[in-house]
C-alpha cells in the first residue's frame, strides 16, 4: 500500500483514493481500495452484492469516515474536509431519493436551494434540467405518479443543480425496466459530455460494458482487477469455446482439452460447460474438435462467443455465485447484509 | 486547479443565515409533505374532533358531575385542556414516523451529501411538525368554542395555555425524533411510538381527576408530565380552582416549564447524535 500523500496527487485523477479499509465490527467491508478516476471518464465499480461498492461510494461521497485511508475528490480530502467536498459532489443513492409529495420541479429547486443556489437561480437551473432529461411535460405533477424509470431520472437530475465536479451513481438503474434504463444511460452520457465525471456501481456487466472508460471489478470489500471493458475482455482471449461433455465426463474432457489449447480450461458446474480460451478463433475450434475426435470424445454440445464481462467476472471470482443472480432481489439493502455476513 | 464546473470559491463554510435559511427549506418540505399525504390530515384532524366530541357527549353526563366546580359545571370545561394534551402526545409519533421513512429511502443520505447545515434536517422537521399542531390545535378548539367550551380565567391565560400545549409538542417531536433515530424501521417505531402513549394520555388527569384512581395509578397518574402539563394548561385557562388541592397556577406552570425544558435539553442533543451516526 503506497503511503498516503496529499501534496503528491496528481491533478490529473479526479477521484484518488488510497489504501481505504472500511470495518463494521468484525466485518471488513472495504479491505484496502486504491482508485483513481480520470477528470471527465466514466468509472464503473462491478460486483456483486456485498463487495463493497456501496460502502466506498460512501466514504467518496463523505457519508461514512474510512478507518483508514486518504480520498481526494475534485482536489479535496473528504475525510478532512467534508463540508469543502459536498460542495464538488453530487450523489445519487440506490433509492431514488426524491419527495413524493412534491412535484418534479420543487424537487429539483429544493435541492437547488440547499445548494446555496439563489431562489431565481434555482429557479431557472431547475427549468433547464429539467429540459433536458425529458420531464419538463411532467415538471408539475406529483412525484408520487411518476414511473421507476422517470424518478431515476429526476433523482439524478436533482444533483446536476448544484453542477457537481463528480457524480456518485450507487446503482443507478437496480430495479427498473430495461427501456427505462436506456433513458439514465443516456443521461449519464449526456452529463459526461458536460463535464463532469461519473463513479457509478452496478451489478450489471452489460451497464459497465456500454458505459465506462474504465471498469473496477470489486469483491470482497478488494478491487480485483481494473482496465478498459475491452482490456478485460482481451485477457479471456479472442473468443471462448464452451463444449458441453455427457453428464458425469467432465474430468475425462477436460484433459484432452487441456492439451490442445493453451490457456486455462474451467469447469462450470452450474451450467454443465467447460470454458476455454480460443485464441486463434476458428483454427482454435478445429483444433478442439480434432482433439476430441482422436480421443473418440463426443460432446453434447460445442458453442463459441466472443468474451463478456460475465467470462471475465467468472474466471476472476470462481467460488462466487454469478453477480447477475443478486440483481433481482427487490431489497439490495438486505440482502447485502445477508451477502457480507454469509461470506464469513 | 482549475475546474470545468464547479464554483471553486465555495468553502463550504456555514453561517447562521446558511441554517435558517436551510432550516426554512426543509420545513417546507416537511409542510408539503403534511398538507400533501391525505391519511396524515385527516389522521391529524378527524381523530382529535371525534375525541373532543365522543368524550364530552358519551362521558360528559357522568364526569360532569365529578369534576370541580371551577369548570363551571361543564364537562367540556375540563375536558378541552387535557384534550390539547392528548393530541399533541398522539401527533407527536409522526414526528418519528417521517424521520424513518426518510432514512429507509435515501433522503438522509441525499441531505448528508448536500453542502446544507447538517441541524437543518432535523429542525426543519420538528418546525414543520409544530406548524402542524398549531393547525390542529386551532381547529379542535373552533370546535370546542362551538360546542360550548367557555374559558374561565383571561385570554391571556387561554393563550398561555395553548402556547404551553404547543411548547410541549415541540418539545415531544425531538422525543420522538429520538425514537425514530434510534429504532429506524418505519413499522417498529408505529408500534414503539403508539403503545406507550396510551397508558401515558388516560392514565393521567386528561379525561379525569386522578382522585378516584386506585392509589398506585394514581401515585403514577399525579407525578407523570401528561398530567402535569394538563394541569397547567387547565389552571391557565380555567383559574387556580380546577387544581387539586395545594397546587397553584403559578407552580403548576413552572413545572410544566421546568418538564418541558429538561426534555428539551436531554432529547435535542441526543436526537442530533442518532442523527449524525444514524446513517452510517
Amino acid at each position: 500500500m503506497p503511503p498516503p500523500d496529499h501534496s503528491a496527487a496528481s491533478p490529473d485523477p479526479i477521484v484518488d483514493a488510497r489504501g481505504i479499509v472500511v470495518r463494521f465490527g468484525d466485518v471488513t467491508a472495504v479491505d484496502g481500495v486504491d482508485l483513481q478516476v480520470r477528470r471527465g471518464s466514466i468509472y464503473a465499480l462491478l460486483g456483486p452484492n456485498g463487495a463493497g461498492k456501496t460502502t466506498l461510494i460512501r466514504v467518496l461521497s463523505t457519508l461514512l469516515k474510512p478507518d483508514a485511508g486518504v480520498a481526494m475528490v475534485a482536489g479535496i480530502d473528504v475525510v478532512a474536509d467534508p463540508p469543502m467536498a459536498r460542495t464538488r459532489i453530487g450523489l445519487a443513492g440506490q433509492f431514488a431519493a426524491v419527495d413524493e409529495y412534491q412535484t418534479g420541479r420543487e424537487n429539483v429547486e429544493m435541492i437547488g436551494r440547499l445548494y446555496r443556489l439563489s431562489r431565481a437561480e434555482s429557479r431557472t437551473r431547475t427549468s433547464e434540467i429539467l429540459e433536458r432529461i425529458g420531464l419538463m411535460e411532467a415538471a408539475d405533477r406529483r412525484v408520487g405518479t411518476y414511473s421507476g424509470g422517470m424518478r431515476r431520472r429526476l433523482d439524478l437530475a436533482a444533483s446536476l443543480i448544484g453542477r457537481p465536479e463528480v457524480m456518485f451513481l450507487d446503482e443507478p438503474t437496480t430495479g427498473i425496466d430495461p427501456r427505462s434504463r436506456v433513458g439514465v444511460w443516456e443521461l449519464v452520457q449526456d452529463l459526461v459530455a458536460g463535464g463532469t465525471t461519473v463513479l457509478l456501481t452496478t451489478q450489471y456487466l452489460e451497464e459497465a460494458d456500454q458505459l465506462a472508460d474504465r471498469v473496477g471489478v470489486i469483491d470482497r470489500g478488494r478491487i480485483i482487477t481494473e482496465g478498459t471493458a475491452d482490456e478485460l475482455k482481451d485477457t479471456m482471449g479472442g473468443t471462448i469455446v464452451e463444449v458441453e461433455p455427457p453428464a458425469g465426463r467432465h474430468e475425462e474432457f477436460r484433459r484432452v482439452l487441456a492439451s490442445a489449447v493453451e490457456g486455462e480450461v474451467t469447469w462450470d458446474p452450474q451450467r454443465g460447460h467447460l470454458r476455454l480460451p480460443a485464441a486463434e478463433g476458428a483454427a482454435s475450434l478445429m483444433a478442439v474438435t480434432r482433439a476430441l475426435d482422436a480421443a473418440d470424445l463426443v460432446p453434447d454440445d460445442i458453442t463459441t462467443h466472443k468474451p463478456t464481462l460475465d467470462d471475465v467476472f467468472l474466471s476472476l471470482t470462481e467460488d462466487d455465485a454469478p453477480a447477475t443472480n443478486a440483481a433481482d432481489d427487490p431489497d439490495p439493502q438486505r440482502s447485502r447484509t445477508r451477502g457480507r455476513k454469509a461470506r464469513r | 486547479m482549475t475546474t470545468a464546473t464547479a464554483p471553486t470559491s465555495d468553502t463550504g463554510r456555514i453561517g447562521l443565515a446558511d441554517v435558517v435559511s436551510d432550516t426554512l427549506v426543509v420545513t417546507r418540505r416537511g409542510l408539503i409533505r403534511n398538507i400533501r399525504l391525505p391519511q396524515l390530515l385527516v389522521f391529524a384532524t378527524i381523530q382529535p374532533v371525534m375525541f373532543l366530541l365522543l368524550f364530552n357527549y358519551v362521558f360528559g353526563g357522568v364526569i360532569g358531575t365529578q369534576i370541580p366546580p371551577a369548570a363551571g359545571g361543564k364537562y367540556i370545561n375540563f375536558l378541552m385542556p387535557g384534550l390539547l394534551v392528548q393530541i399533541v402526545v398522539f401527533g407527536a409519533g409522526q414526528t418519528a414516523i417521517g424521520l424513518t421513512e426518510d432514512l429507509n429511502n435515501g433522503v438522509i443520505d441525499r441531505f448528508r451529501s448536500l453542502p446544507m447545515a447538517r441541524s437543518a434536517v432535523l429542525a426543519g422537521r420538528t418546525i414543520a411538525d409544530l406548524v402542524r399542531n398549531a393547525f390542529v390545535v386551532s381547529l379542535m378548539l373552533v370546535v370546542a368554542f362551538a360546542i360550548g367550551f367557555r374559558y374561565q380565567s383571561s385570554f391571556l391565560g387561554f393563550l398561555g395555555g395553548v402556547a404551553l400545549a404547543l411548547a410541549f409538542a415541540f418539545t415531544l417531536s425531538w422525543v420522538m425524533a429520538s425514537i425514530g433515530l434510534r429504532i429506524k424501521n418505519p413499522e417498529a417505531v408505529q408500534s414503539a411510538v403508539f403503545i406507550p402513549v396510551f397508558p401515558f394520555v388516560f392514565a393521567s388527569s386528561v379525561f379525569v381527576p386522578p382522585e378516584t384512581m386506585p392509589s398506585w395509578l394514581r401515585a403514577f397518574a399525579d407525578h407523570q408530565p401528561v398530567t402535569i402539563i394538563a394541569n397547567a394548561i387547565r389552571g391557565l385557562m380555567l383559574g387556580e380552582g380546577i387544581l387539586p388541592a395545594g397546587q397553584t397556577v403559578a407552580g403548576q406552570t413552572l413545572l410544566a416549564l421546568a418538564w418541558i425544558v429538561g426534555l428539551l435539553v436531554v432529547f435535542a442533543p441526543l436526537a442530533v447524535r442518532l442523527y449524525r451516526r444514524a446513517v452510517t
